[in-house]
């Protein structure tokens, strides 16, 4: 499924990510990690739940204001069904047990140069690109 | 409240970003990884500009100040250990997200323009994120 190379939005989109963790550590004093993010929610009694939860819902609700006001994202899943099922649960685990994912590690752990997201990020970078061009073009290359 | 409103602040302005930038979008992401077929390099854009933005966000901030605004310090992780958790659980990380093409932080906005199946996996990923804390609370043997 081609895709179109947008360097100008990823680039875009790219920093108001990064002002959005900045954003969160100037006034919360936190990483802008989505690992974390979710594990307060699923502790409802941890005392960090209440500001997870509302990072969580701006994140969701921004996309969707845009859409309503005729803003279109582009989304396109080769992947759903089961097979889609058993990548969500191996990213669960894997986040859990990494402690973190591409938002804790390899943006705000990267930019405060943090040795453990540098190594958990160049990790999964590769088991990432591993897997896609196993899936994609087997064994054989 | 303060706190909490900054945070819908902050996760409104990552939100936004993540579905400008194509990271809610598997098809992009998973191109990405895909340089001998449908190649989309544009990833690499979006990790860049947000790394150098956090990075040099971080960098005037810690430097202007020695606690965030709206608390007593910066709540900054303090672990170095790099072992076989770290990278055993980021490689794993990257089987799922190369089968996928969702992260955790490109999935949840993608659940305000494309509900579906963005809900089957953050479903999915709320089980494994379960299953993984009921796994690490069992008792370990003991090495010692």
């Amino acid at each position: 499924m081609i895709t179109d190379f947008t360097p100008y939005a990823s680039l875009f989109g790219g920093i108001l990510i990064g002002l959005g963790a900045v954003i969160l550590m100037a006034f919360n004093g936190r990483i802008a990690g989505m690992t974390a993010m979710l594990g307060g929610v699923l502790e409802p009694k941890n005392p960090d739940s209440p500001w997870r939860l509302a990072f969580l819902l701006g994140a969701i609700a921004a996309p969707f204001i845009a859409t309503q006001f005729g803003a279109e994202f582009s989304f396109a899943s080769p992947t759903t069904g089961v097979v889609l099922a058993i990548g969500g649960i191996i990213v669960g685990v894997g986040v859990t047990y990494g402690s973190g994912c591409t938002s804790g590690h390899g943006v705000c752990g990267l930019a405060r140069l943090s040795p453990r997201s540098l190594v958990a990020t160049l990790t999964f970078m590769a088991t990432t690109f591993a897997t896609v061009t196993l899936i994609r073009h087997g064994f054989g290359g | 409240m303060n706190r909490i409103l900054s945070a819908l602040v902050a996760g409104l302005i990552f939100g936004l970003g993540i579905a400008i930038s194509g990271m809610g979008n598997p098809a992009k992401v998973l191109n990405f990884f895909d340089p001998l077929g449908t190649w989309d390099p544009s990833l690499a854009f979006v990790m860049g500009g947000a790394l150098i933005t956090a990075a040099f966000g971080y960098r005037l901030l810690f430097g202007a100040r020695s606690a965030p605004l709206l608390d007593t310090k910066f709540h900054l992780p303090t672990s170095k250990v790099i072992d076989t958790k770290l990278i055993g659980g980021s490689a794993l990380f990257g089987v799922g997200w190369g089968i996928s093409g969702f992260c955790p932080g490109g999935a949840i906005p993608a659940l305000g323009f494309a509900p579906w199946p963005t809900a089957l996996f953050l479903i999915s990923m709320g089980a494994g994120i379960l299953l993984a804390r009921r796994l690490q609370a069992l008792p370990r043997r003991q090495t010692a």
